[in-house]
């Protein structure tokens, strides 16, 4: 289980690390923190000719944030965003979800950008920002584009980024105090990924009202009845829409999983509730 | 030195049509028909109706599982000698592969080995008289069951460095063993070599459970190419091949009809159980030790009077069965124990009672069972009384059967005895062509008073260097911090077979015992000399050799013998300060180790989750030679048991291609997923061994998957639903619920 051999480079500017993937010749991967593609190098599932590092490139891991808007850089780490190592704009959402992803030592190394490339369905990172409508950044050498988080990711590790684009960074709308949200995620065991994700946002002040059911089997569902049911009604009228809505949208789930699915949103709203009640 | 990486087959059955080296590259690429004059593995066994396999250590013309090793690529390092391997060309003829055991034994199945005339390694059978029970018994239990392949997961996997020493004339082995001694012959039997100019050698092994007490394909490939080519060459298995050419064991089926009384009593035992055996046979275990060891312990630590039994060792394309920690007991535990408590439950009763009303009682000791295995000591229902109320029985039932989030709470128990150290006659028995007879160790007094103990078997994680120590300072009283303990190298050990079969603490430990013994004696003759008193009149205090006041040290007592005999009379024994024991029980059958455990458990309904939230393991291994040791062994067998229970599972497709190929697929219980084991001890000496020692290495991995999916079963009664596989999944916990209520979605 060792790399076939490969060549290595590192810019050190978002120009170089565009140039070196404008070749389409190349062969030419993105690395950032490893975690998924270092195991797939290793049992060489994918073999491309030259690895390009982006750790070291400054404005990958910039921060911009106004008061409606807030712009996370791509490399980020998942340990950097459950340390605080940067504002929190969703009200504890995301190093909540930071810190139950994988093991620390994962957590260490694997970025945001890299979680949401890779496109592992069952990442927290894939079901996150497409709950929060985040806005995936992306840069080529003909300039940038923004693709809604959840049209990014067209299928099981396949998404919108084409092979000389980057993934720069992740748009999010900053959380209002009245926002609250639940998370909850159906593991066998700590560190494994997701059998099933539940997410549920309601940000009355800005207008945010989203459920989410995140599984393996593909693109995560956005819950879009169900959110309106929260949005009028709240969170209990809306689990008990979810589990319809979520036999409506996800028909060919096997029983047992569709079953782990309805468990995780509606566990993700009675978490609204249980802050909403404190 | 040289890397060494094995191109394996991509298949799971096939002939392999052609073979073609890339050019330039002839040396470094070896085949089957390289290995000119070398023998496969083959496992001889002296029962009746034994199918015999041959296993070379590269595919000749066929491969019959994936990961089969068709070539041995040699380069500089070992992403080069992978490079290599995708350039060796492999065209492969397919057949049906067979992949369960109901299409191995299907009538006119195509067998696995074309010279068979059916697709079982071995078929037993076994009747000690039923038919008036089944005539007559109020009750009848019928059970099918299952239990999934597992891989073993040591912390280290397997690997190996062999070399020739040119000054020695010497093929030297380092690998990763529990059994250097037998390596050691395994090897010489393969490459037709004398042994002598063999020596194995195992440093640090990082973990075994069994995986590593057998002689591995890639052992005798590496050795050849040391020995044929007199360099060295080094292989380290990587995960993947250790997830799906490796270590493979546990998956067993049971068919079981139970008969009781209307109080629950055991009347008799119908059983069937077929082994997914994988392609070949391991040696020296063979592919018939499991099914041997299932049908033998199935009727566990109960008093039964009327049993049957068949088994089938089944040929299929998946690698071959290995002997893991445990070896069948985990399976039988689990099919006896879901039995008791599916008769409770026909009686109406609480399992803890009728599991009580039928264990071999402490008057009854020592107890032949129907099995004729010979339980030498121990009181196995005071064992699971104490866990009963470790667990807290009577509170978890005066309690709702829901906690606060709605889960179901349930509380499971499971018995079990354990041979260990078993010896000769029941090797012999089970037709193996290795039979361990008396252990051996060497002790030696250095010429400045420290201890040297040697011995054959080796140390891979289970703290023998302590016990052994301990032993040896027991007889000696040389203080701890002087005795230094040697294993596992046939160069410097006398032999042993090995470390398995928990066989480490009554066998060696015995040996050593009588070794140190011996050498004890000897200086207390010698230091009776130095004090000018008689032997009987000094003793062994406070780290020296005393008479009365006077005393000596253990190193005058070694400078005496080495350096300065001028001090010593000619009548002085000649033995020196250094002997070899020999030892091996009063009896062969074994002494019998036994535990009970307790679990409670919370099972999610909605999500099929399972969260132990306590675990009560009450053990009796006999005298205990260091009691952190024990509890160490104990937790670290439950930690694999509730893997077994819960987690672990090795399936394969129709194809006979393993899905479990990295540990992303493969789950093993990591720390949070593991209770914390609350452990009592019961000490019953074993009247048969020395100092009273039975064996503890396997126990703790044995009764976990009987004790949690009673627990999970007992949580399911409102919802009238039972797991009958394992592990235990959310998927199988879910699907077993929505089997007992037509609708899935009303749980909640």
């Amino acid at each position: 289980m060792k790399p076939a051999s490969l060549e290595y480079v590192r810019p050190r500017s978002m120009e170089e690390a565009l140039a070196v993937l404008s070749d389409e010749t190349a062969n030419a991967k993105i690395f950032a923190g490893g975690q998924s593609l270092g195991p797939m190098l290793n049992l060489r599932l994918t073999r491309p000719a030259k690895l390009v590092d982006i750790r070291h490139i400054p404005e990958l891991k910039a921060v911009r944030a106004d008061a409606r808007l807030c712009s996370i850089g791509a490399t980020f780490t998942h340990a950097e965003l459950e340390d605080g190592a940067i504002e929190d704009f969703t009200r504890g959402l995301l190093p909540y979800v930071a810190r139950g992803i994988a093991y620390r030592a994962v957590r260490n190394r694997g970025t945001v950008g890299g979680s949401l490339a890779h496109a592992d369905p069952a990442a927290d990172w894939v079901s996150t920002m497409a709950a929060i409508d985040a806005t995936i950044v992306i840069r080529g050498q003909a300039g940038e584009r923004r693709v809604p988080a959840q049209q990014f990711l067209a299928g099981a590790f396949t998404t919108e980024l084409g092979d000389t684009e980057l993934l720069t960074a992740v748009e999010l709308p900053r959380f209002s105090a009245a926002a609250r949200w639940g998370y909850y995620k159906v593991c066998r065991k700590t560190g494994e990924f997701a059998k099933a994700i539940g997410l549920a946002i309601q940000d009355p002040k800005i207008g945010l009202f989203r459920i989410l059911a995140g599984s393996p089997e593909g693109r995560p569902a956005l819950l879009t009845r169900s959110a309106e049911t929260l949005a009028t009604r709240g969170a209990e009228h809306a689990a008990r829409d979810a589990r319809e809505e979520i036999e409506e949208v996800l028909p060919n789930l096997a029983p047992a999983h569709r079953q782990q699915l309805i468990a995780a949103v509606q566990r993700s709203l009675g978490q609204i509730l249980l802050v909403e009640a404190a | 030195m040289l890397e060494v990486a094995f191109l394996r087959s991509p298949v799971a059955h096939a002939i392999i049509r052609e073979r073609r080296k890339p050019t330039g590259f002839e040396s470094s690429v070896v085949f089957n028909e390289d290995m000119e004059g070398v023998s496969p593995i083959t496992t001889r066994s002296s029962i009746p109706g034994y199918k015999v396999s041959d296993y070379p250590a590269l595919a000749a013309d066929r491969v019959r599982f994936v990961g089969e090793i068709v070539a041995m690529c040699l380069a500089a390092n070992r992403a080069a000698a992978e490079d290599l391997c995708e350039l060796v060309e492999i065209e492969y003829d397919e057949l049906d592969p067979i992949v369960t055991c109901a299409a191995g034994r299907s009538p006119g199945v195509k067998p696995l080995h074309e010279e068979w005339a059916d697709n079982l390694f071995l078929r037993t059978s076994l009747d000690q008289g039923i038919d008036d029970v089944i005539a007559n018994a109020p009750v009848v239990v019928e059970l099918e069951l299952s239990t999934a392949r597992q891989v073993m997961h040591p912390m280290e996997g397997k690997g190996l460095v062999a070399w020739w020493d040119h000054r020695a004339g010497q093929l030297v082995v380092q690998t990763s063993t529990q059994v250097p001694h037998l390596i050691r012959i395994g090897l010489a039997e393969c490459l037709g070599i004398p042994q002598a100019i063999i020596r194995v050698a195992a440093p640090d092994v990082g973990g075994g459970f069994g995986y590593k007490c057998m002689l591995m394909p890639e052992e005798v490939a590496v050795a050849w190419l040391a020995y044929t080519r007199k360099g060295a060459f080094r292989w380290i298995e990587d995960r993947r091949e250790h997830l799906t050419a490796g270590a493979n064991a546990r998956q067993h089926e049971y068919k079981i009809k139970a008969y009781a009384d209307n109080r629950g009593r055991f009347l008799g035992l119908d059983a069937e159980v077929a082994i997914d055996c994988g392609a070949y046979s391991v040696w020296p275990f063979s592919a018939c030790l499991e099914a041997a060891q299932a049908g033998g312990n199935l009727p566990g630590p109960y008093d039964l009077q009327a049993y049957r039994c068949s088994t089938f060792s089944v040929a299929t394309n998946k690698p071959p069965f290995a002997p893991y920690r445990g070896v069948a007991r985990p399976g039988v535990c689990f099919a006896i124990e879901l039995t008791i408590d599916a008769i409770a439950k026909a009686v109406g009763r609480e399992a803890w009672e009728v599991r009580l009303e039928n264990l071999v009682a402490a008057s009854a000791m020592p107890y032949t069972n129907i099995t004729k295995k010979f339980y030498d000591s121990g009181d196995y229902p005071a064992s699971l009384l104490q866990v009963k109320q470790m667990i807290g029985f009577e509170r978890i039932r005066s309690e709702p059967r829901r906690d606060a989030k709605g889960r179901y709470l349930g509380v499971g128990f499971a018995t079990y005895t354990e041979q260990s150290a078993h010896g000769t006659k029941v090797f012999a028995q089970w037709g193996l062509p290795l039979v361990p007879g008396f252990d051996q160790a060497h002790v030696k007094l250095t010429p400045d008073g420290a201890l040297e103990v040697k011995a054959g078997i080796h140390t891979i994680g289970q703290g023998l260097e302590t016990t052994l120590a301990q032993i040896a300072h027991e007889q000696t009283r040389v203080p701890l911090k002087d005795i230094r303990v040697t294993l596992g190298d046939t160069a410097n050990t006398p032999f042993s077979t090995g470390a398995y079969a928990s066989r480490g603490i009554v066998m060696t430990g015995g040996a050593v015992s009588v070794a140190a013994e011996i050498v004890a004696g000897r200086i207390k003759s010698i230091a009776a000399h130095l004090l000018q008193v008689r032997a009987e009149d000094v003793s062994f205090r406070d780290g020296g050799i005393f008479a009365g006041e006077a005393s000596v040290s253990y190193e005058d007592v070694g400078r005496a013998w080495y350096m300065r005999p001028d001090q010593l009379p000619d009548a002085v024994d000649r033995g020196g300060l250094e002997a070899t024991g020999a030892y091996k029980p009063q009896v062969d059958t074994g002494v019998f180790s036994y535990a009970s455990h307790a679990a409670y458990v919370a099972v999610d309904a909605e999500t099929g989750l399972v969260e132990i939230l306590d675990y009560a393991i009450c053990e009796d291994c006999g005298t205990m030679v260091n009691p952190m040791i024990v509890d160490g062994q104990t937790i670290g067998g439950a930690a694999q048991g509730v893997g077994t229970a819960l987690f672990e599972e090795s399936p394969y497709d129709d194809n006979g291609q393993p899905l479990a190929s990295t540990l992303i697929d493969y789950l093993l219980p990591g720390p949070t997923e593991l209770p914390r084991f609350r452990i009592t001890h019961m000490e019953t000496p074993s009247p048969f061994s020395a100092h009273g020692l039975k064996g503890v290495g396997e126990g703790g991995a044995i009764a976990p998957a009987g004790a949690l999916v009673n627990a999970i079963n007992d949580a399911l009664t409102p919802l009238n639903a039972a797991v009958r596989e394992i592990p235990a999944t959310p998927e199988r916990i879910l699907a077993a619920i929505a089997a007992a209520k037509p609708t899935l979605g009303n749980v909640a």
